[in-house]
Formats: C-alpha cells, sequence, structure tokens
C-alpha cells in the first residue's frame, strides 16, 4: 500500500533534525532507516506529519572508542556493525546478535539506534543493549542526556527519549574476556523472535564469576534475567549449576500469545535457550 | 544438416533475462493515456448487513473521478463464476464483485473509488462511510455443518454446499468399503486437518481494462486469459468478439490466478462508468485477504488390513471449506483427487465422501496440486501409521502393496487407468542416493543414547494425475470446461517458425520448452522459434495453463501441427525435388529423396517457395502453417519416491531436514533444468505446507496471518539442499511420452516431512502431529505423547 502524505526534512546536523523535530511537533516522527517505520506507514498504521530523517548526518555513522567505552553512531547500519573490529573486539555479543537481525537487505539499510528506539520486544537488539548495559545518548531542545539501557526501554514501542529528542549514540561499556551468545528462535529464518537471549559470562578460576542473561520478546519490553543471573554468580562453571539457573530464566517474565506461540511454550522455551546461551557463553559442554 | 536433439537438453530459459530484470510487460507496468486508478474498500468484519453506505464524500476528494458501490451496480454486475456444479443439488449462491447487502468475509469488495493517481484513491477511500450490522462469524468446519449452526447464506438453507461420493462398489470398479473394513484384521483411524494455505504468488494481481478501443481490452496478471474472456463475455453481457484478454508476463500463480476475480470485474465497471482505461493492482495484505486461499480440509480416514500388511480398504471423509462464495473450481479442488486417495496400491475397497461447506472467510479454490496433495498426504500418512501398528518398514509395507512393474497398464479401485509406472525403480535409486539403511541405523543409535536430537525418516511414495483433462471426463463429472488444448505453427518466409500457444504461462517456462519441441519436430534451431501465448487476438483459442497440463496437453497439440507443417511440406518438397511424395521423406530438418543422402531441401527452402509461389504443384495452396487441437485420451501418471531425513530437537521442538531425496517419473523429459525448477519449487511448497505456513482466522473471522510476517513463507535459508534425480518410463497416451511435473513435487513432499516428523518422535508415543508442523506443536505432542526414552 502507499503511506498518507508526508513531509520530509533531511537535515545535515543534530542540531538541525532536533530543530526540525521541535518545528513539525508532535506529529513529525524520525526516519533512522525506515527498516520498521516504512511498512507502518504502508500498512498506514501510522500518519505522521514529518519525517526527519537522520541519514544524511555523517557523525552518526561508525564505531569509535572512547576510553573504556566503544561509542556507535545511532545511524550506524547493522552491515557495518557486523563488520566492525571494534564490537568484534569488545562487544561481539552485539555483532552475534545483529547478524541474525532481519535479512541482508534489511542488515544494509537498518540501523542500531533505529532498532533500538523503535523498542520492539521481539528485536534482538535490545536485549543485548540490556545485557551489555550500554547507555543511550540523546539530544533534544534542552541538550544532551545519557539514559542507561535499564531505563531506556518502557513499555512496548515505547522508549524514555521525549518527542524532541533525537538517539545520538549507544555507549557499551567495553568487555574484555567475557563468553558471549546471542541464542535466536523464530518460526523461519528471516522473522522476528518467538524468544532470544542474549548471555555474557565472565569466568574466573573455573567458576562463573559474573553473568547478564537479557531475554528478548518474554514480556512488552525487553528484561533481565535477574534470577538467573543471582543464581550463576560465584558457581562452578559447569553444566548442572547452569542448567539450575537456566530453569529460572522465566521468572518475572510476561511473554505474549500470538499468532506464532504461546506464553507457556515461551516459558518453556526461554529457559532451554537460557541453558544453551550460557553454555556457550561460559564454555561448558553438555549442558 | 546435422541437427543437436533439443529435447532433453538443459537449455537455460529463453524468457529468463526479461522476467527477472522485470523489464517486462508486468500488468502494473502497462500505463495507457488517460489511464485513471482504482482502490477497492474492502469489508474489516467478516459477516455484517450493510445498513449505509455512501461513497458520495469520497467524490470530494482530491483526483476522484468517480466512486461506486454494490448497490450501485447490482443490476449490470453480475455474478463471478463457478464453472463446476459438482452435483445437481449443490448450492449455488450468488457472488457479487461487489457486495451489495451483506459481507460474507473480511476483504470482500465493498466500494471502489476511481482517481487520478493511485495514491489519490487509496486516500479518498477514508471518505466512504458504511455502516455494518454484525452477523454471527462461521469460521469453523465442523461447527458449521453442526443443527442450528449460524448460515453464511441465510437464503441457501444450509452451509453444507453438496455432498459428492464415490463408492467402488456402486461403480463396479472394486468391493463394499464397510465390509472390508469390518473384516479388516487390522483398521487405523484417524482425522487429519490439511490447513489452509495462501498461494502467495510474487506477482500480486493486477488487471488493466481499456474500453476505449472497438475491441474492449483487458490485460491481468492471470493463468486463465480464455477463460476470463469467455466468462466476461457470457457474465457481463459483452459480445466475445469484442473482447480481448492479454495475459502479458505473469509472476507466478500457483493456482492462486486460475480464477475469474471481482477486481477483474470491478475494473471493468469503473472502465465503463468512467469511459477511461483504469488499473488496478493488489497490495500484499490486499492479497493475502481476498486472493483464493488453498486446501482447508478436515479428512477423516479408516484404513482396513490384514496382519501380514495387505490393504484391504479405504473409507475417506472430508470436510471441504469452500469459504464464503464459490470461485470457479472451489466445489470440485477436493474432488481432483477424490479418484487418487488409493495413490499406487491395489487395495480393492474404497468408499469417498465429501462435504462442501461455506464459511465466512475467503474462497477456498485451488492451490498447487489441488486435491491431489491431500489424497497423498491421507494415504502415504495412513500407510506410515499401519507401519508402525504392525511393526514393519513402511516401504516393505509399501511394496507389498503397491502395483508391480509388470501389472501395467492397471486399473485401480477408483477406476483411473494408470498406464505405466516403476515404482520398483524409482524407490531402489532413491534408497541407494538416501543411504536408507545407514539412516535406520544411525536412528537406533541415537534412540539407544536417549540423544536430545532424534532422527526421523519420512516416506512418501506417490502418484498423482497431470493432463486435465480428457474432455469427455470433464463432461461426466460435471465440469462445464473442455480439457483440450490448441497450438498454431507458422513457417515464415525466412525458415523462422512461430508457436502459438493456448496454454499461458506464468513461469513455467514454455517459451523455451516450446522452441525446443518445435526445434527438433521442424529440424530448425532453438533460436529460430518464436512462442507466442496469452492473448486472446494472437492464440484465440486455449483453455490455458493449470493442473500440469501445459506439457502433457499443450505440448502434444505443438507436436501435432509440427507433424502438419511436415506433412503440408512434402508436396512442396517432392516438387522442389522433382520426385513423387512417396518419395520424400524428412528427418533431421531436411526432406530428402529417400535413398538418396545428397540434395535435400530444407524448410526454409519450401517456406521461400510457398511464399512467393511462382513454382507450386496443381491445386497446392501457398500455406505451410498447420493447427492442432489435441485432447487427450488419458491423465498422465508422474509417481515417484521422497525420502526425508528430519532431525528433531525434543526440547524446543524445532524439525530441521538433514537431507531429502527425490527420485521422480515425469516420464520423457524435455528440458532437465526446467523439471528440477519446477521440483525444486515443488518440494519447497510442500515443505511449506509440513512445517511452516498456515493462514488462521480467528473466531470472528479476522485473518490473523494478514501479512508475510505472520504467514511465515519459508525463504532458502530453511530450505534442505536437495538431491534431484529421476527415473524414465514414458507416458504411453502422450506423443512424446511427457507425464507432467507441475505439481509433482508439492503433492509428493508434504508427507515425506511429516512421516519424518512423527517416525522421529515415535519412541515418545507420538502418532500424528498437525501441519505446520511448528516447534510448539512438536514440543506439545511429545508431553502429550506421554513417553520418554
Amino acid at each position: 500500500m502507499i503511506p498518507l502524505s508526508f513531509g520530509y526534512t533531511p537535515p545535515s546536523t543534530v542540531d538541525d533534525a532536533v530543530r526540525a523535530l521541535a518545528d513539525a511537533g508532535e506529529d513529525a516522527k524520525v526516519l533512522a532507516g525506515g527498516q520498521s517505520l516504512v511498512p507502518v506507514l504502508r500498512l498506514r498504521l501510522a500518519a505522521p506529519s514529518v519525517l526527519v530523517d537522520l541519514g544524511g548526518i555523517a557523525p552518526l555513522r561508525g564505531v569509535r572508542e572512547e576510553g573504556d567505552e566503544l561509542v556507535l553512531g545511532a545511524m550506524t547500519r547493522h552491515a557495518d556493525v557486523l563488520h566492525d573490529p571494534l564490537v568484534a573486539r569488545y562487544a561481539p555479543l552485539l555483532a552475534q546478535a545483529t547478524a541474525l537481525v532481519a535479512d541482508r537487505q534489511t542488515r544494509y539499510l537498518g540501523t542500531v539506534g533505529g532498532s533500538l528506539s523503535h523498542a520492539d520486544p521481539a528485536g534482538d537488539l535490545p536485549a543485548v543493549a540490556l545485557a551489555l548495559d550500554a547507555t543511550m545518548e540523546a539530544v533534544g531542545p534542552d541538550g544532551a542526556r545519557r539514559i542507561p539501557a535499564a531505563d531506556f526501554f518502557v513499555d512496548y514501542l515505547t522508549t524514555a527519549l521525549a518527542p524532541g529528542e533525537v538517539l545520538v549514540a549507544i555507549r557499551v561499556p567495553k568487555r574484555d574476556g567475557w563468553g558471549t551468545r546471542y541464542e535466536k528462535f523464530s518460526r523461519v529464518a528471516q522473522s522476528w523472535a518467538l524468544v532470544g537471549v542474549a548471555a555474557a559470562v565472565r569466568r574466573d578460576n573455573g567458576g562463573i564469576a559474573e553473568a547478564r542473561v537479557a531475554l528478548t520478546n518474554m514480556g512488552s519490553t525487553p528484561l533481565r534475567a535477574r534470577a538467573v543471573e543471582e543464581a550463576l554468580t560465584g558457581v562452578p562453571a559447569s553444566a548442572d549449576p547452569l542448567t539450575a539457573a537456566a530453569e529460572r530464566a522465566a521468572e518475572g517474565t510476561r511473554p505474549p500469545t500470538d499468532v506464532f506461540a504461546s506464553a507457556e511454550y515461551r516459558t518453556h522455551l526461554v529457559t532451554v535457550l537460557t541453558r544453551r546461551a550460557l553454555a556457550a557463553a561460559g564454555g561448558v559442554h553438555a549442558a | 544438416m546435422t541437427v543437436t536433439a533439443e529435447v532433453g537438453a538443459a537449455r537455460t530459459r529463453k524468457e529468463d533475462a526479461r522476467l527477472i530484470e522485470g523489464r517486462t510487460t508486468w500488468t502494473e507496468n502497462i500505463t495507457l493515456p488517460g489511464m485513471l486508478h482504482l482502490a477497492i474498500l474492502r469489508s474489516p468484519v467478516a459477516h455484517a448487513r450493510i445498513t449505509h453506505l455512501d461513497t458520495a464524500p469520497a467524490l470530494r476528494e482530491p483526483g476522484v473521478v468517480a466512486a461506486f458501490c454494490g448497490r450501485d451496480v447490482a443490476e449490470v454486475q453480475g455474478s463471478l463464476p463457478c464453472a463446476w456444479p459438482v452435483t445437481a443439488e449443490m448450492l449455488a449462491p450468488p457472488h457479487p464483485p461487489l457486495a451489495v447487502d451483506e459481507v460474507r468475509h473480511v476483504g470482500e469488495a465493498v466500494a471502489v473509488v476511481v482517481a487520478r493517481d493511485r495514491a489519490s484513491a487509496q486516500d479518498a477511500l477514508a471518505a466512504v462511510e458504511v455502516d455494518y450490522e454484525p452477523l454471527p462469524a462461521v469460521v469453523d468446519l465442523e461447527a458449521a455443518l453442526a443443527e442450528g449452526a449460524p448460515l453464511v447464506h441465510a437464503d441457501q438453507g444450509s452451509n453444507r454446499a453438496y455432498t459428492w461420493i464415490f463408492d467402488s462398489a456402486q461403480a463396479g470398479t472394486g468391493g463394499d468399503a464397510d465390509a472390508a473394513l469390518a473384516d479388516a484384521e487390522v483398521v487405523i483411524r484417524r482425522r487429519y486437518r490439511q490447513q489452509r494455505l495462501i498461494p502467495a504468488f510474487m506477482e500480486p494481481r493486477s488487471v488493466v481494462v481499456d474500453p476505449t478501443g472497438e475491441q474492449l481490452t483487458v490485460w491481468s496478471s492471470t493463468q486463465i486469459p480464455h477463460i476470463l474472456r469467455f466468462f466476461m463475455a457470457l457474465i457481463l453481457g459483452i459480445p466475445e468478439h469484442k473482447v480481448r484478454v492479454i495475459a502479458p508476463d505473469v509472476g507466478g500463480g500457483f493456482g492462486g490466478k486460475l480464477q475469474v476475480v471481482a477486481e477483474e470485474f470491478i475494473a471493468f465497471l469503473a472502465a465503463q462508468r468512467t469511459g477511461k482505461p483504469v488499473k488496478y493492482t493488489e497490495s500484499r495484505s490486499e492479497s493475502l485477504m481476498s486472493a483464493h486461499h488453498g486446501r482447508d480440509q478436515i479428512q477423516y480416514a479408516e484404513l482396513g488390513a490384514r496382519r501380514d500388511g495387505t490393504v484391504t480398504a479405504l473409507k475417506v471423509h472430508l470436510l471441504a471449506n469452500m469459504g464464503a462464495y464459490l470461485g470457479i473450481i472451489t466445489p470440485g479442488t477436493p474432488l481432483l483427487g477424490a479418484l487418487m486417495y488409493n495413490g499406487i496400491y491395489k487395495f480393492p475397497a474404497y468408499h469417498f465422501e465429501c462435504e462442501g461447506v461455506f464459511t465466512t472467510t475467503v474462497t477456498v479454490d485451488a492451490y498447487r496440486g489441488a486435491g491431489r496433495p491431500e489424497a497423498t498426504y491421507l494415504i502415504e500418512r495412513l500407510m506410515d501409521e499401519l507401519a508402525d501398528e504392525l511393526h514393519m518398514d513402511p516401504l516393505d509395507l509399501r511394496r507389498r502393496n503397491w502395483i508391480g512393474h509388470g501389472e501395467f497398464p492397471y486399473t485401480t479401485v477408483s477406476g483411473m487407468r494408470y498406464d505405466s509406472g516403476n515404482y520398483e525403480a524409482a524407490t531402489d535409486r532413491a534408497m541407494e542416493l538416501f543411504g536408507y539403511e545407514e539412516l535406520r541405523k544411525e536412528q537406533a543409535a541415537r534412540r539407544g543414547s536417549g540423544d536430545r536430537v532424534q532422527l526421523g525418516l519420512g516416506v512418501s511414495t506417490y502418484t498423482e494425475a497431470c493432463g486435465w483433462a480428457p474432455s469427455r471426463i470433464l463432461g461426466q463429472i460435471r465440469y462445464a470446461g473442455g480439457g483440450w488444448e490448441a497450438a498454431t505453427v507458422r513457417v515464415l518466409p525466412t525458415g523462422k517458425v512461430e508457436v502459438v500457444t493456448g496454454t499461458s504461462p506464468h513461469g513455467q517456462g514454455h517459451d523455451t520448452a516450446w522452441s525446443q519441441i518445435a526445434a527438433d519436430q521442424l529440424g530448425v534451431a532453438f533460436e529460430d522459434v518464436e512462442v507466442l501465448h496469452g492473448d486472446t487476438r494472437i492464440a484465440p483459442h486455449g483453455w490455458d495453463t493449470y493442473g500440469s497440463r501445459s506439457a502433457a496437453v499443450g505440448a502434444a497439440a505443438v507436436v501435432q501441427a509440427c507433424q502438419r507443417v511436415v506433412e503440408k511440406t512434402k508436396p512442396i518438397a517432392a516438387h522442389l525435388l522433382e520426385c513423387d511424395v512417396g518419395d520424400v521423406e524428412f528427418s533431421e530438418g531436411t526432406f530428402r529423396v529417400r535413398g538418396t543422402p545428397e540434395g535435400g531441401k530444407t524448410l526454409a527452402d519450401c517456406a521461400l517457395a510457398v511464399f512467393v509461389a511462382h513454382d507450386l504443384p496443381p491445386g497446392v495452396e501457398p500455406d505451410l502453417d498447420a493447427e492442432a487441437v489435441y485432447d487427450p485420451v488419458n491423465f498422465s501418471f508422474p509417481h515417484g519416491t521422497h525420502l526425508c531425513a528430519t532431525e528433531v530437537d525434543t526440547e524446543t521442538g524445532r524439525v530441521s531436514i538433514r537431507s531429502y531425496v527425490c527420485v521422480d517419473d515425469v516420464g520423457k523429459v524435455v528440458n532437465p533444468l526446467i523439471v528440477e525448477g519446477q521440483i525444486h519449487g515443488g518440494v519447497a511448497q510442500g515443505i511449506a505446507q509440513a512445517l511452516f505456513e498456515e493462514a488462521v482466522y480467528d473466531e470472528d473471522g479476522n485473518l490473523l496471518t494478514g501479512t508475510f510476517v505472520d504467514y511465515t513463507p519459508p525463504t532458502a535459508a530453511d530450505l534442505p539442499e536437495l538431491v534431484v534425480d529421476r527415473t524414465e518410463t514414458p507416458a504411453l497416451d502422450h506423443p512424446l511420452g511427457i507425464k507432467g511435473v507441475g505439481e509433482t513435487g508439492t503433492i509428493a513432499s508434504t508427507p515425506a516431512v511429516v512421516n519424518a516428523v512423527v517416525d522421529a518422535l515415535r519412541p515418545y508415543g507420538v502418532h500424528d502431529v498437525p501441519m505446520p508442523c511448528t516447534p510448539e506443536r512438536v514440543w506439545r505432542a511429545i508431553r502429550e505423547g506421554g513417553k520418554r526414552l
């Protein structure tokens, strides 16, 4: 279908973008790759007055180091994240999950910032941002601010970004020596996750020193699997404790029932996927 | 002149460059001067009375030229055709292109806006005022037949469209199934669901109607330009010679474009009212909700056998969803498989009964295989269930029951006469390529070790009926159309050849295959043949393309027309060679005096002689062209053995296909590349039914799978490598021995995959997983099976 008519503004700086959003009022929408927004427009499920296209703001693209953090420009395309050496070195979990985002065509147009701002609980990157303790950097009429991932995802398709704010960067703490794994389970290869599990595990002396686990599509936002993390801290890196911890993956979740799967099945599936993600991330066999 | 045999050569397709690059006459690419665009307002509810409908406000929107609804055209829009009243008593409620007083499925066309551009037409739909008074939705097949169920068509008095019965005792083709079942030592009783599928052709439906010329010209993305022309004339009252229908290049159909659709009539009405050319192209969402769906049956079956594995009887009872309205072959679609439920087996008693059921859902009609996938699924699943019950290997059980190679021709319990086949050869080859015995050993080892990933082996030894169809038989089964096919071969003065075919390809590669056939028959180069089709002005006669009929019927007409050209050319060649006609022989493209290898005349030599006509034998017309119409005497019966190995993750329920071998016998092969392409595509669609796809309506009749996100068609990433091989047992009733291949993959593969899934899970007490075998359904089946390793 054809979208309803809308205005289009391609600012070349972040300041221009913020101004354009302010000028356009509440019905404006940020275009950040368009891989989720354009289908929504075509189905006429949204009718923004103006699209503010961030695609022409060059500084928003690319990955750089800043002290202990990686800084990903919000408009960095998935395909670029996928092949970035800094991401591979310090945040391989992000690369693993990005490789599973949608299909190749989408990964060449979609952006990391667009995906996070869209805040689809079935999207792969929000859970990764939670697991990696990322921080979102936003700019609005009142200046810049930073929002921890834990506070960023507010509800289904809703973030902490104010209407006039633009997500400009994602800051990810560098993690050296962590094992990571993103387990995605979907009906067909190129579809959203029924359930996904992002796991990062730091081992120390044959035990698990620290674990961070976040879940895709187990509620209206991505969720940290706190019970699993707590159960893992300090246990030996072996099959039984990992399995026991993974059994707790569904605690505190409220998974959806939809045409793809029931909540009951998701509740089961998340424990299996968590165990597998932990085993891979923790280098434990036969869990 | 040495001519290389073209038939059998793996030619790349001459049509591919233009199709793949899109630089062709897709209907949506057609733009005419002054052309208007229409958009359709569709019902958002499954069943309701229209209490208020006003299109006038839309006329005030920018760019809008016209707007109308069903009431405005009620007297002239006619009723969309159903060409297959399967019984004399069948209920056939009116099928208005635009709903008049009542809507009966989500997506039904309610109002139309015509505007100067597509976006304006789309925008103005919001201005149309409609009020609906809800009526009860009717979605579940079994509930629809229950006493007191709400009716889809209140004036018809029932949701049961018809009951159609075949009984081998009554037909004199076999014994009494009830008696045989009563005597059987073992009876397998099952209920299977053939879920609803969406044909999901790549190119959405599109139609352009131009009323400005002497003839009304209709371009449509259809499989059936000839049938469309006939029905537009018959129903809309346009003199047939004043309608020209063109199916330009068409991007897939799978049966989904074997339909005379509301949108074609609506575009005609819009063109007639405005006097301008009008175009309509559906969106994908519109396509999924309003183009006809396929399958959607409940099958109840009883298979009787002796303890030694000899099958003695089969009884089948179908409930077949018709949707709200009968499409062109809706009632007959489930019956296309009615006489094939016995498969390749020779048991002596068979009873079949089908009830057509109206529901408040979109029309259900042909989808690749149409009736035969359902039949094959049922018998092949039942054979596996029987094998399990009797602790026999499923292939041993099949061998015990199938028609032996030496027994052909064989008339089955359904009265079908199978001309040829070699099930032993195909099965032996498939087992060898598959490594059947080794895989069975691995399966045992995994069961023994309690591996969380279990291995399952699935078998499908299928046959099907291709080559629709002998016209006489179509008449006997009350189908309103014929089944012959036409071809014209024109020899141009320079010796180039035009082949005009009544088939209407939409991806099959007829340009290439027909060129190969004509090249061999006439001894001309492949490149020197042009194939013309899909335009009723160019190819006035034909029954179009569906039901694996084009090669099995259409190509036979091409062969006959070519042979007539040769016969017609002989007197001219004799004249040029100064010999008697009886002494002329034709081989490898050259007419020679018998026994004289030198000094022959080619077709081109003769064509030039005819063109100038300076020196022809007395009484011979200067013309080499010939026509032929071929009406098959029988169906053809491709068969084969498909073997599938699945790995089932018993924790998540995920099914992965590890290997897939198909050995098909489609008779003589014109082009192996095309045949393999058909098998690849067909198997992919069959796997899709087994594992991935299902169109789902909720209890209120809302389509929950209204986008590809929800319908989940698989892509290459979800599908296995296929090992494709063939045996070749020619069809005896076809001039080239061709059987047809368009549907075999779809028909064969679904039971092979589900049999493999169930086989993997037998130790868990699992006897069935409903299709599609999604991870959740597999997981539930394991839990409900109640056994652990």
